[in-house]
């Protein structure tokens, strides 16, 4: 899923200031889970806004709502009676929640309280780990199932570079080697010739902005036959 | 010949190579450069020079090897994968062979967090060994990666890096095999301290018929003080320094270091003229040009082949 984490408040109530109401969104998806910006989290933040806004000028009239998708035009639409009675909107969603948002409200500035981290894993209770940049054209299959592009610091295909000691990668003793991690497990699986060979230069596909139509709709948005 | 580079000359006359290093400056001075290269000329047959080391900014490796010819070296022209990406590389290549560079030696880089702007964003279109197969295709091919025509190809002579020591060990000599399969000429190694290693990769390439297939020159660099040795044991990523070195610098009187330093360096280098599969030293005097003289001299590197 998409791992958010909340903004430090001072940012939050330097992005709103001037304004006399605002409304808080929330999303009950992926930031919800990792409680960064679900139901909870914006009752949270209506709260410390309220409460730090008291002695400043703005905003006085403060407001939440948590839909259960903001990247949904079908959940955004239960917003549509709320968001007329404010000034501005935050948004507690990832980034393309807010984007869909801000989409659906032109008039209103949306303000985001989250910055979106990356696609992750829950690695334990309240803990995340980033498994995937989503570059479009997956090679897990060859490589054990760990990614390179994400969990190598440079991205290598051909790896590992030469800096790898004790298993960690030279930029953190922490960190693993992604390569020491895949060379291991594709050995106990039999299958390093996996990675004797050259892996080829990439033709990167997350170079513009991404699209999917499935075969079965593209009638339905290009016209084009199945 | 597949260059016109000296450094290929000498390798392929069977001659023990012997290939220097010079980091640019923090700056824009021309003066640093002639000031390490006069004390490199005629000392060895190319110099490295490093691209953005340790992912610290300094001069350009393109301008900077530039002005090494200007000096009447020869540089071996560093490039990683860090900075840039695919057309900027081509570019940079095609620029390179227009210049006189005649060398380039394809590295990943250290990554960014290193060095003196952590929070800059990497690159990494392409790895080091992609990187290789790009300057082969276009050099042999006469294209670039995108198939389309070079007007006159850049001929390269492609140098390549090999660690024997980073992890996974047994992995190591594979990755060489990667390097030569996508093209590389000649491979230069990551300082060797650990000489059991060594000698133990060294045996699996040769083994394994990479060393028919591609000349390896050993690396070396000369400790200046038993302070260096622990700042190489402990900080620089992939560095194998025994104990035994430390012990040994350890045992002598501080002004006295250096000395035994250069020592160890030049046994070293006695020890890889007979080794099977290595066809050369290269030196990595690290802010120490001025030693390479001395270096060369009680090595018996000397004199060089004079480059035609």
């Amino acid at each position: 899923m998409v791992k958010a984490e909340i903004k430090q408040l001072q940012e939050i109530k330097t992005s709103v200031i001037g304004y006399s109401s605002i409304l808080i969104t929330g999303c009950g998806g992926c930031v919800s889970v990792c409680l960064a910006g679900g139901q909870k989290e914006v009752e949270n933040l209506v709260t410390k806004l309220r409460l730090s806004c008291k002695a400043d000028t703005a905003p006085k009239n403060i407001g939440g709502m948590t839909v259960e998708r903001q990247c949904e035009a079908q959940f955004l639409s239960q917003l549509d009676q709320e968001v007329p009675k404010y000034e501005a909107l935050i948004s507690m969603a990832c980034g393309a929640g807010v984007q869909y948002l801000a989409e659906r409200f032109p008039d209103k500035p949306v303000f985001p309280a989250v910055n979106t981290a990356f696609i992750g894993i829950n690695k334990d209770l309240g803990w995340y780990e980033e498994r995937c940049q989503a570059c479009g054209d997956c090679v897990l299959g060859i490589t054990g199932g760990i990614c390179p592009v994400t969990m190598c610091a440079k991205g290598l295909l051909n790896g590992p570079c030469g800096g790898p000691q004790n298993g960690s990668c030279e930029v953190s003793k922490d960190i693993p080697c992604a390569w020491v991690t895949i060379y291991d497990r594709l050995k106990a699986q039999g299958r390093l010739n996996n990675i004797l060979d050259i892996f080829a230069v990439r033709e990167w596909q997350n170079q513009t902005q991404g699209s999917i139509v499935l075969d079965a709709y593209k009638s339905r948005y290009t016209g084009e036959k199945k | 010949m597949k260059s016109e580079s000296n450094l290929e000359k000498v390798l392929t006359d069977s001659t023990f190579a012997v290939t220097g290093e010079l980091g640019p400056p923090r700056g824009t001075s021309a003066g640093v450069i002639s000031e390490k290269a006069h004390y490199l000329k005629e000392k060895v047959d190319a110099v490295n020079i490093t691209d953005n080391q340790t992912a610290v900014v300094r001069m350009s490796s393109l301008a900077a090897s530039a002005l090494l010819i200007r000096e009447g070296l020869e540089p071996n022209y560093q490039m990683v994968c860090r900075d840039r990406n695919r057309i900027a590389m081509q570019s940079d290549i095609l620029g390179a062979y227009a210049l006189g560079i005649r060398n380039i030696l394809c590295l990943s880089g250290d990554h960014q967090q290193f060095g003196d702007h952590p929070k800059s964003k990497k690159v990494f279109d392409i790895d080091s060994i992609q990187l290789i197969g790009m300057v082969k295709k276009m050099r042999d091919e006469g294209v670039f990666l995108s198939g389309e025509e070079i007007a006159e190809p850049p001929r390269m002579f492609i140098g390549a890096a090999a660690n024997p020591f980073g992890d996974p060990l047994e992995f190591r000599v594979h990755r060489l095999a990667k390097k030569i399969a996508a093209g590389a000429d000649f491979i230069q190694t990551q300082c060797i301290y650990n000489m059991d290693r060594f000698r133990e990769w060294i045996k699996q390439a040769h083994d394994m018929g990479l060393t028919e297939k591609a000349y390896i020159l050993a690396g070396v660099t000369p400790m200046k003080s038993v302070g260096m040795a622990r700042y190489m044991k402990n900080n620089v990523p992939g560095m194998d320094v025994p104990e035994s070195i430390i012990t040994r610098l350890k045992g002598v009187d501080k002004k006295q270091q250096a000395s035994e330093g250069i020592a160890i360096c030049c046994e070293q280098i006695e020890e890889f003229k007979e080794m099977p599969g290595v066809a050369g030293v290269h030196v990595m005097a690290i802010e120490w040009e001025k030693r390479v003289p001395e270096i060369t001299e009680k090595a018996g590197l000397l004199p060089r082949p004079e480059p035609s």
